[in-house]
């Protein structure tokens, strides 16, 4: 390059006819029309154009009007050759035209800015201007984009629609289209979401609201869910294949709210498609489908979670419903609804964490649907007391049938613990349970293996303090083996006051452990005092400081009876045994005589009376053969009596104590009240009355849930006992006295 | 459930400070006025015209005759606060000190003094502050037991008609019903005493619209409330 030697300046009308010059034949090349390409001298020359009319002496610098010149080239060619042409076309083509022009815009702000590249070195460096580059772009953005976007963005928005309804569409022009609008952003989205987004956000609203409201009324609910899905992926697609990554949370959060939050209600309660009945007909992949469409909504997954509690209660509800229809005379069938409620629970625990992945809320909705309706008396059995009665018949059962499949027995337990959750009388269940164990313990109908299983498990789930009493009964019998050991060991080497020909076991039971029982003062016939003598003395050897209390209602006894046609063996409680005994040393007693001989309550000895002349096995006859014992009635020994069996088990029906455990139970809930109450006060010292009966209710809450009167009536108790005061200043706070 | 370990029966606190305060001047040996004695005698000697001469204190009988000559009914509201400020300990008694300090409260000395100072003494009594602390006495004044903390139901309506009935007489009327025919409860406590009193201060009535069982209202109240509200309905 040959600089001038001392040239004249060029004026800058000069300047610009070259460059206009320059111009003409770029846009024509790059319009794609027939023209040679810039030879390397005229690329060379045109920067010098600019480069020497930039360095000139003042007042021939001319580096501001050529700032402005560059400028304004832009400003013509948008105004005159751009926008015309985009103008002209209209729906898809006048989005062609628009690509095509913005890239021929490009082009030439690239080669315009190396033309004038000398001002970007230097003159806008110290004048700071915008460079080049965004001159040029900004004049497309003004001249051309302003001017023509509204439409464009209604033709987007069409072929959008168009593509929803099913129709191919270019989806590389709309990406190309969009990607303009991002970029006449400057750096910011703005244009992108003022421009295009709101009003593709507004439109997708409204046709999704449509298809929502058609669908609604036409499909079932499994049928909408997949249309959804669908809906869903295939706007993400839409996203990958045109729209800016920015709108696709705002475009799912659209097409989600007007197709699952809206009709959410309408949706999971349609009749026969719904949730409910997808809960009921195992419809799991509908409902892996449900969860996972909600799972993606914040807070969506509450209407499906009530949904289930809904109908997992009015399931519960209709079994209780069914149980109470069923129970005749008051006997509820406790087995087959524990069976069922198991069995129910088992059922919708699979759909929590198979089609509900596990899912927090839908445990707490399980558990709270489970707590409504475990909650409800059937036939006046509470049902702390249809579990025990459950467990019990279970473990009976299990005693006695060996063929039993342990692992059925431990699954069932795990599942009776599980309800027991759901229970809130906790403690009313661990007092009948308890009665009941005694029973079974006594009378041999147990398993040690299943009572331990049991009550470890219990123990894990609801703490040591629930179970101790129910471990050291089943403890009692194993140290109740090896005492019987030892006592026969002690007949054998003292041969002292051995009964003759009896058999005698005793039981030794640690008062605390179990339930309490009334003594009674039975006169029991001499072979059996010579027993309970001589076991006496033995305990007193092994124990001393321990008081022997003699409970003979829970005994019971081998007795052969001497009848005409064969002797029979009869296996009896004590009580049964005492009476038959009696007639040993005479053949007829009357009522009268018996209460004076043998020492019984009129209750018990009716019963006892009952079950040995009134039942299915007579072995007594009594005068009047009445179906019912009378005071009146006498008794004789029916030697005619006979059966096919050579052993009789004649059971003592026991005496119906529902109303004493609850009574129990209510007793110790007041203790445990005021011991919670006492235990709160001493260490807050002052509390107001509401937060003290909260902290109460939470504190007993493991075991049972404290009547809130009842608590108030302890509380008065512990004020007139000088526990607690009320505050003078405010009544109702209380404080603690010391 | 091992239970709590019973309390020593302790010596009741009284949940109420007595606000009207008059101590009594101790008496000493020395420095008596001629003045001031000759006020006692007068005092004793009227005392003295009531008393039991065998007990040395002022028995029913005689309150009885003090209540005729006050004209006043012996049952009257009047007489009750007499006793109040008098201190008296003993339902149906008056002490020698316990009469000379309410007469020297209410700078009396004869029967016609005294009488002219009963009305002024029950104005002095319906003050807030006072009545409040002459409510509680009420209650204590008809303990007849060291030991006992409760008063039975049939003496609680007479009481909480002679001491609320002119000032709350709905609420009294419609409790004392209340009371003649619930079976919860035979013995009125101290607490409960003085929460009907807050009641009758705190709650309109017979709308018990700003009563709420969440409270700690006593329990006889919450029962009452919903008594009065079956009623309504």
């Amino acid at each position: 390059m040959s600089s001038r030697q001392n040239p004249e300046p060029m004026t800058i009308e000069e300047g610009c006819k070259l460059i206009d010059a320059a111009v003409t034949k770029l846009t024509r090349i790059i319009e794609g029309k027939p023209e040679p390409p810039f030879a390397s001298h005229e690329y060379i020359g045109n920067y010098t154009i600019v480069y020497n009319m930039c360095i000139q002496k003042p007042p021939y610098d001319l580096s501001g009007q050529l700032y402005e010149k560059y400028g304004a080239i832009f400003q013509d060619y948008d105004k005159d050759t751009i926008l015309p042409s985009i103008m002209e076309k209209h729906d898809e083509y006048m989005l062609r035209e628009l690509s095509r022009w913005s890239d021929i815009n490009k082009i030439m702000v690239r080669w315009l800015s190396h033309f004038f590249y000398y001002l970007d070195r230097y003159y806008i460096a110290r004048s700071g201007n915008s460079s080049l580059t965004v001159v040029g772009m900004t004049c497309f953005r003004d001249h051309v984009y302003e001017k023509v976007h509204f439409n464009v963005k209604q033709v987007v928005i069409a072929l959008i629609h168009k593509e929803r309804e099913g129709q191919q569409i270019d989806r590389a022009l709309l990406k190309n289209v969009l990607d303009l609008f991002v970029q006449n952003g400057m750096g910011n989205m703005e244009r992108y979401e003022k421009d295009f987004e709101d009003f593709f956000l507004t439109e997708t609203n409204s046709y999704y609201s449509r298809k929502a409201s058609r669908w609604i009324q036409e499909d079932s609910c499994p049928e909408y869910m997949i249309k959804a899905e669908e809906s869903l992926k295939k706007e993400k697609e839409r996203v990958s294949h045109y729209l800016h990554s920015d709108t696709e949370p705002k475009l799912l959060k659209n097409v989600q709210t007007n197709l699952l939050v809206l009709v959410a209600k309408q949706l999971l309660e349609k009749e026969n498609s719904g949730c409910s009945a997808l809960l009921r007909d195992d419809k799991t992949d509908d409902l892996s489908r449900m969860y996972r469409l909600y799972h993606e909504i914040p807070e969506g997954l509450e209407p499906v979670a009530v949904a289930f509690r809904l109908h997992v209660t009015a399931e519960g509800n209709s079994l209780i419903k069914q149980a109470e229809d069923a129970a005749t005379s008051g006997i509820v069938e406790e087995q087959v609804l524990v069976r069922k409620i198991i069995d129910l629970h088992d059922k919708y625990m699979a759909y929590v964490t198979d089609c509900f992945q596990n899912h927090t809320l839908f445990h707490k909705a399980l558990k709270e649907a489970f707590e409504i309706f475990c909650n409800k008396k059937v036939a006046g059995s509470s049902s702390a007391e249809m579990l025990a009665t459950f467990c019990d018949n279970l473990f009976k059962k299990a005693a006695n049938d060996k063929s039993n499949d342990d692992s059925t027995i431990e699954s069932t337990i795990d599942n009776v613990v599980k309800l027991l959750d759901y229970i809130s009388d906790k403690d009313l269940f661990a007092e009948f349970y308890r009665k009941k164990l005694a029973r079974r313990l006594l009378f041999g109908r147990f398993s040690d293996d299943h009572e331990r299983s049991i009550l470890t498990k219990l123990k894990g789930q609801f703490g040591g303090q629930f179970t101790s009493k129910m471990e050291g009964m089943v403890t009692d019998m194993q140290l109740g083996k090896d005492q019987q050991t030892g006592f026969e060991e002690y007949f054998k080497n003292t041969n002292t006051g051995k009964p003759k020909g009896v058999d005698f076991t005793v039981t030794v039971l640690t008062t605390g452990f179990w339930p309490s029982y009334k003594t009674s003062d039975l006169n029991l016939p001499l072979e059996m005092v010579n027993c309970i003598e001589s076991f006496k003395a033995h305990y007193e050897i092994k124990t001393k400081h321990r008081r022997l209390m003699w409970i003979y209602s829970l005994g019971n006894c081998n007795l052969t009876g001497r009848f005409d046609a064969k002797p029979i063996e009869l296996i009896v409680s004590t009580y049964q045994a005492a009476v038959l005994c009696a007639f040993n040393n005479t053949e007829r007693l009357t009522y009268q005589e018996l209460i004076d001989q043998l020492n019984l309550g009129h209750e018990d000895l009716v019963r006892v009376l009952h079950s040995l002349s009134c039942a299915k096995y007579k072995f007594l006859k009594k005068e009047p053969a009445s179906k019912t014992i009378s005071k009146t009635d006498s008794f004789e020994f029916n030697s005619k009596f006979t059966d096919k069996m050579r052993r009789i088990k004649v059971p003592l029906p026991p005496v119906d104590d529902r109303k004493k455990v609850v009574e129990d139970v209510d007793k110790d809930r007041r203790y445990a009240i005021d011991a919670s109450l006492v235990r709160i006060m001493k260490s807050r010292k002052v509390l107001p009355h509401q937060q003290l009966v909260s902290e109460c209710v939470e504190q007993l809450s493991r075991m049972f849930k404290p009547d809130i009167k009842m608590i108030k009536k302890r509380i008065e108790d512990l004020i007139s006992r000088d526990y607690l005061e009320r505050d003078t200043e405010n009544p109702s706070t209380f404080k603690y006295v010391a | 459930m091992p239970r709590t370990a019973s309390k020593p029966t302790k010596k009741r606190s009284k949940p109420y400070t007595v606000t009207s305060s008059d101590t009594d001047p101790v008496p000493s040996a020395s420095s008596k006025t001629k003045k001031s004695s000759k006020e006692n005698d007068e005092k004793y000697k009227l005392f003295n015209k009531y008393a039991n001469t065998s007990s040395g204190v002022i028995d029913p009988e005689g309150i009885e005759k003090l209540c005729s000559k006050l004209k006043v009914s012996h049952t009257d509201i009047k007489i009750l606060m007499l006793a109040w400020k008098m201190k008296a300990e003993r339902q149906g008694y008056f002490t020698k000190a316990e009469w000379r300090r309410a007469l020297k409260a209410l700078k009396v000395d004869t029967i016609k003094k005294l009488k002219k100072a009963l009305p002024e003494l029950e104005k002095e009594v319906r003050k807030p502050l006072n009545f409040a602390d002459f409510y509680a006495y009420a209650f204590r004044y008809c303990l007849t037991d060291e030991r006992q903390n409760c008063i039975d139901i049939g003496t609680i309506c007479q009481l909480l008609d002679m001491v609320l009935g002119s000032t709350f007489r709905d609420q009294v009327d419609h409790f004392v019903d209340y009371l003649k025919i619930q079976n919860d409860y035979k013995v009125i406590t101290m607490d409960q005493w003085m929460g009907f009193y807050r009641f009758c201060n705190e709650i309109s009535f017979p709308d018990m619209t700003n009563y709420s069982l969440e409270l700690a209202w006593p329990l006889i109240l919450d029962n009452f409330f919903e008594w009065m509200r079956e009623k309504q309905a």
